[in-house]
């Protein structure tokens, strides 16, 4: 359903991402691996023009997405996304923060928004703390929230740009396991993540980036057990 | 003449010119956040000619004093451009051009440190660039420029006092009177000073409430 050609994305003297091709069934979990700066929260970003990439293609069921014709607010509503910083709206609480986008975005009525609300933070495991304000949550909650809230537009993919990088150790696994449930219920997803022990568990597909290339692709049995790649084996040799 | 005789003499000029300096105050300010708001959106937007225009019209305002712009617009709207202004309108319209330089970069400040991700995180549910500014970067932005706007708004009330001098009978302008009169210049404008300072300090604790208000059980502006 998402299919990237010859990606090239630049800032400044920085040649970021050097043509990249990717793609992305339905219902599939892609798993982005590489190291810092190798360009994978950059291509998660282009994948719903957070970022303009200079050139390439991005194609979303088979249409070629141009940003300056198309109108992005409608394809972005079928791409959610979670950060690394969760970026919740500080002066929402979760309810709110869930409920925020269909009533502004789709117009729902707000009373059908809360209910799926308060069914998507039940969904995370957070119904009790519906009327909590971010700041009163814990990082693993607060990125738990984040995701009923990009649920909350019934999005066909959602876009994980390292989910669990700013959480505490202990936290960590509250969300995987959020993660986890979302794939296994279909959700075509694209992640990426250092959880590498996560990403041979879920991925379907893994691809391992460096300084902007696609270095290698496969399942993740094949990529974590037997790379083909002199660099791929450098880098798993670093982090496992 | 006394202290006390002053204050009862001038109790009931000072008092009326006290609500007039409080109109003036409100409405100046009023004018001030609005214009000053527009221009903040300005400075932001990526249309280099508004920038320029946004830019220059703020170091104009900065870089001259307040009675210069009083006086030019008082006298030049009315004498350049034929306008018959009256001062008390003349005095709102300079005032608030002049805090709106100053509020303008306040919220431009407020606005800009509002973490990017707000932003990003607003566009990636589908928000349009107006929908995020609306629901999410400005109640944020509005909050954090509180405390500065609140310090603005109380140099704006007692800037107010300089419209005394194209003829606004505010409350200098009525000390100015008084103690022409009276020949007590000391005690009338130690009396006037009172006035200005119960009038800065019922001010602050409205703003100090409205911001106990915003902030409230928000828990923090993150």
């Amino acid at each position: 359903m998402i299919q990237v050609r010859g990606l090239n994305k630049s800032f400044g003297k920085n040649h970021v991402l050097k043509g990249i091709d990717l793609n992305v069934g339905e219902s599939d979990v892609v798993v982005l691996i590489g190291a810092s700066g190798s360009g994978k929260s950059t291509l998660l970003r282009c994948l719903n023009f957070l970022e303009a990439a200079d050139s390439g293609e991005i194609r979303i069921d088979g249409n070629t997405v141009d940003p300056r014709r198309n109108d992005l607010n409608r394809i972005r509503q079928e791409v959610g996304m979670v950060f690394q910083n969760f970026n919740l709206f500080p002066h929402m609480n979760a309810l709110e923060n869930v409920m925020e986008a269909p009533v502004q975005v789709k117009k729902t009525d707000r009373k059908k928004a809360k209910t799926q609300a308060e069914d998507l933070l039940d969904k995370v495991g957070l119904s009790d703390k519906a009327q909590a304000y971010p700041s009163q949550l814990s990082g693993g909650q607060q990125q738990r929230v984040a995701i009923a809230r990009a649920l909350a537009m019934n999005p066909r993919v959602m876009l994980f740009d390292e989910p669990t990088s700013a959480l505490d150790p202990e936290l960590v696994g509250e969300v995987l396991q959020v993660m986890k449930s979302l794939a296994k219920e279909g959700m075509t997803m694209v992640i990426v993540t250092h959880e590498m022990g996560f990403a041979r568990e879920v991925a379907d597909w893994v691809i391992y980036l460096d300084e902007g290339r696609l270095v290698e692709e496969g399942r993740p049995e094949q990529i974590f057990d037997d790379p083909s790649q002199a660099r791929t084996r450098e880098f798993l040799n670093r982090v496992l | 003449m006394d202290f006390r005789e002053i204050l009862v003499t001038t109790a009931a000029g000072f008092g009326q010119a006290a609500w007039i300096t409080v109109q003036l105050t409100f409405l100046s300010l009023l004018l001030g956040s609005v214009l000053g708001l527009i221009l903040a959106f300005l400075k932001i937007s990526s249309i280099r000619v508004l920038q320029w225009g946004a830019n220059l019209y703020i170091a104009l305002i900065r870089g001259t004093p307040l009675i210069v712009q009083i006086m030019f617009f008082y006298f030049g709207l009315a004498q350049g451009l034929g306008w018959n202004i009256n001062e008390f309108p003349a005095g709102i319209l300079a005032l608030g051009i002049h805090a709106s330089a100053y509020i303008a970069e306040i919220f431009r400040g407020a606005i800009q440190s509002i973490d990017r991700g707000q932003m990003e995180a607003a566009r990636s549910l589908g928000m349009s660039y107006t929908q995020a500014m609306r629901r999410i970067i400005m109640p944020q932005a509005f909050r954090r420029s509180l405390p500065p706007l609140g310090n603005q708004f109380i140099i704006g009330l007692k800037d107010s006092s300089l419209v005394a001098y194209i003829g606004v009978n505010e409350l200098f302008g009525a000390a100015l009177s008084e103690a022409s009169a009276n020949y007590q210049p000391f005690l009338t404008y130690a009396v006037n000073g009172l006035y200005y300072l119960a009038l800065v300090l019922i001010f602050t604790f409205l703003l100090n409430r409205m911001e106990g208000h915003l902030h409230g059980d928000k828990g923090g502006t993150g």
